[in-house]
């Protein structure tokens, strides 16, 4: 290493243009690669964001089209209106409701699954199965659920003489109607995740507590879960972005109502842009979501990461 | 210290094939016991059904004479130390080494000190605050024994523990640990693939292939008297020279000429004519001026300082070595002329690889009737 240095610095000319020939050419190769990802993020991703950015300070037309630039109005108003205040509590609701029980109900099935059992198989399929569902054929399975008068639940509560519940209808119970399906729904991937990152686990740190005749919990709390804490800590995240931006259960289960109810910040987006053609608003919604998002998840690095051990 | 038994002790995952086939030894308190084998013998197998962390498929395990085959590991009372170590990385060294001591009933008072102890003893004072990822190999290392030492159990058992260590680190690891055994008085018993680790740290060694015993002994007597061809060839570095032989009359034919005299003692042992003849390294030397040698062609000269391996054609398609004290200056293609101290041949059957007659085992028999 240090003979090749010093003769890069005592030679001549030549060998510094030959080097930064070399440089150049390393760098092209790069970019190369990284040409494909940058023109995909860059029309799909970083120019929507920038535009939407800049459409939040005007005010649009029908068709869209910036028509007179009105600085922070956007933001102000929606800050004063009470619509979206109820959006923004739905939305903080929604998250507090779907992340930790969808977390904590998919941690307690990957458990389960990871024994070593004859069929053993049969039941992660099982309960990873809902990744491979779209939302939409889900949302029409809880919708029989959630019926009113042929629907399981309700069926349920009358075999137990309790008075039916108009799940998706009633202002009360539709925004945690439509949490439980969200979890059900998530609950695959979170699962998956999590049983990859238990099978990682090196086993001869179970066998070694073993050895140590420890507890079942005790190897819980001080092997399993410190161990998953880079697969949580991941699942987390993933699962706090996704609850944000849920929309497609929402529109297919309840449309936003009843009585704003369930109208997240996302489907107001939509409501706002596509139904009220008030495109400078939804921007402004979708601004505030992005920044919302991002300190959330600024936080959880912050005070989450000192939690994780990675190895 | 306690006392090991294995009685018949066999294993099998899945009802068909023995990877483990009737496996009979007593192991003593306080011995020093290595399972050698090349990897797939089945000797993790076993220190893990002693271990309990695999079942035991027929036999029977006593540990001080009590039947354990149904205890569960923690009701062993043993420790043991794994190959990648097993330490938690999210815990600090002391957190490490006190993991589990709460369930002996022992105080958080009696732990710190138990835990202060034995980082004094292996050096790791310093480091009791470290995550294990702050630690050099060799520290690792000495976390893993730490935790097994402080258990204070009887028994400990070792999975190739030195595996993942280099090699200058390795033999200082091999002579720490057996010190540390001496001074513990435990019984330790120990796995090791590398033959090196078993001549130099066992009390006694067992070598295992393919799931069946080769043979039990101290380490000196496996290495004069090599039970078969399997262990003549796996322990010893460099292994036993063998190779196919004829008898005719009294003398020996290898290769179609190279010829060695017989005595009639050994004559009246061998009941074929074809045997496979076991000279080891130091045995064989440049023939003398005055001495019967054989013209070989030297293929390679490895010199290590104190001694100089020398490869050799035999035969067409064998190469033996030889092993020479000093620093020889032969050159690879030469020709040289060699001779075999004939009172060191060991020879085997061709067929089944048991040994037939061994003049060290005959030696020292005579020794003890003499004596």
């Amino acid at each position: 290493m240090t003979v090749i240095r010093q003769e890069a610095t005592s030679g001549s000319t030549g060998d510094w243009h030959l080097e930064r020939k070399r440089a150049w050419s390393n760098w092209m190769t790069g970019m190369m690669f990284l040409l494909p990802s940058l023109i995909l993020f860059g029309v799909f991703l970083f120019y929507p964001m920038v535009r939407t950015v800049y459409l939040s300070l005007f005010l649009t037309d029908s068709q869209g089209v910036p028509v007179v630039f009105v600085g922070w109005e956007n933001f102000v108003n929606l800050f004063q209106s009470t619509s979206f205040q109820l959006s923004a509590k739905a939305t903080a609701l929604f998250v507090l409701y779907t992340v930790p029980a969808g977390i904590v109900l998919a941690t307690a099935l990957a458990i389960l699954a990871n024994q070593k059992l004859r069929g053993i198989g049969l039941f992660r399929t099982m309960f990873s199965a809902t990744m491979g569902m779209s939302v939409a054929a889900s949302s029409v399975i809880w919708m029989f659920l959630f019926n009113p008068s042929i629907g399981l639940f309700n069926r349920i509560l009358a075999a137990l003489n309790i008075p039916g519940v108009q799940w998706l209808l009633d202002p009360q119970y539709a925004l945690l109607s439509v949490s439980v399906a969200t979890i059900w729904m998530n609950t695959g991937f979170a699962f998956l995740i999590l049983l990859g990152g238990l099978q990682n686990i090196d086993q001869s740190l179970y066998e070694s507590a073993r050895i140590a005749g420890v507890s079942e919990s005790y190897k819980l709390r001080k092997i399993t879960l410190p161990m998953l804490s880079p697969t949580l800590f991941f699942v987390t995240t993933v699962s706090l972005i996704n609850a944000f931006q849920t929309f497609g259960q929402i529109d297919l289960l309840t449309r936003g109502g009843p009585m704003e109810s369930t109208n997240v910040i996302v489907y107001s987006i939509y409501k706002d842009a596509f139904i009220n053609y008030n495109v400078g608003s939804a921007s402004a919604q979708a601004v505030l979501l992005f920044v919302a998002v991002l300190i959330v998840t600024v936080l959880q690095f912050k005070i989450g990461e000192r939690k994780v051990h990675y190895q | 210290m306690r006392k090991v038994e294995l009685k018949g002790l066999t294993k099998s995952y899945d009802g068909k094939q023995d990877v483990l086939k009737a496996i009979d030894v007593t192991i003593e308190p306080g011995e020093f016991f290595v399972l050698v084998g090349p990897s797939g013998c089945g000797k993790s197998t076993m220190l893990r059904m002693i271990a309990g962390l695999e079942s035991i498929t027929a036999g029977e395990l006593a540990l001080d004479g009590k039947r354990a085959n149904a205890l569960s590991p923690s009701d062993r009372d043993l420790s043991m130390v794994f190959q990648n170590y097993a330490l938690y990385p999210h815990l600090t060294v002391e957190q490490n080494i006190t993991f589990g001591l709460h369930v002996k009933k022992i105080s958080k008072k009696e732990q710190k000190a138990r835990c202060e102890e034995v980082c004094a003893m292996l050096g790791l004072t310093d480091y009791m605050k470290r995550k294990p990822k702050e630690l050099s190999g060799g520290q690792r290392q000495r976390v893993a024994l730490a935790r097994a030492v402080v258990t204070q159990a009887p028994l400990c058992l070792m999975d190739e523990p030195l595996s993942n260590l280099d090699a200058k680190l390795r033999a200082k690891m091999r002579s720490e640990i057996r010190q540390l055994q001496r001074k513990l008085g435990i019984t330790m018993i120990y796995v090791t693939h590398d033959q090196t680790e078993a001549m130099t740290m066992a009390d006694r060694m067992m070598i295992l292939s393919g799931g069946d015993v080769q043979q039990i002994g101290r380490p000196l007597d496996v290495y004069n008297n090599p039970a078969n061809t399997f262990v003549a060839s796996f322990i010893g570095s460099p292994p036993m020279n063998l190779i196919e032989a004829e008898i005719s009359d009294s003398v020996l034919v290898a290769d179609g000429h190279w010829m060695t005299p017989i005595t009639a003692d050994m004559k009246a042992k061998l009941q074929t004519d074809k045997v496979t003849l076991g000279v080891r390294p130091e045995h064989i030397s440049l023939a003398k001026d005055s001495e019967p040698g054989f013209l070989v062609q030297v293929a390679n000269v490895e010199v290590l300082g104190t001694e100089t391996l020398v490869t050799f054609d035999f035969g067409e398609d064998t190469q033996w070595i030889a092993k020479w004290n000093g620093q020889s200056d032969i050159q690879p293609g030469a020709q040289i002329r060699i001779a075999v101290d004939d009172h060191h041949l060991a020879l085997y059957s061709t067929e089944t690889g048991e040994r037939i007659y061994c003049q060290a085992s005959e030696q020292a028999a005579e020794k003890k009737v003499s004596s």
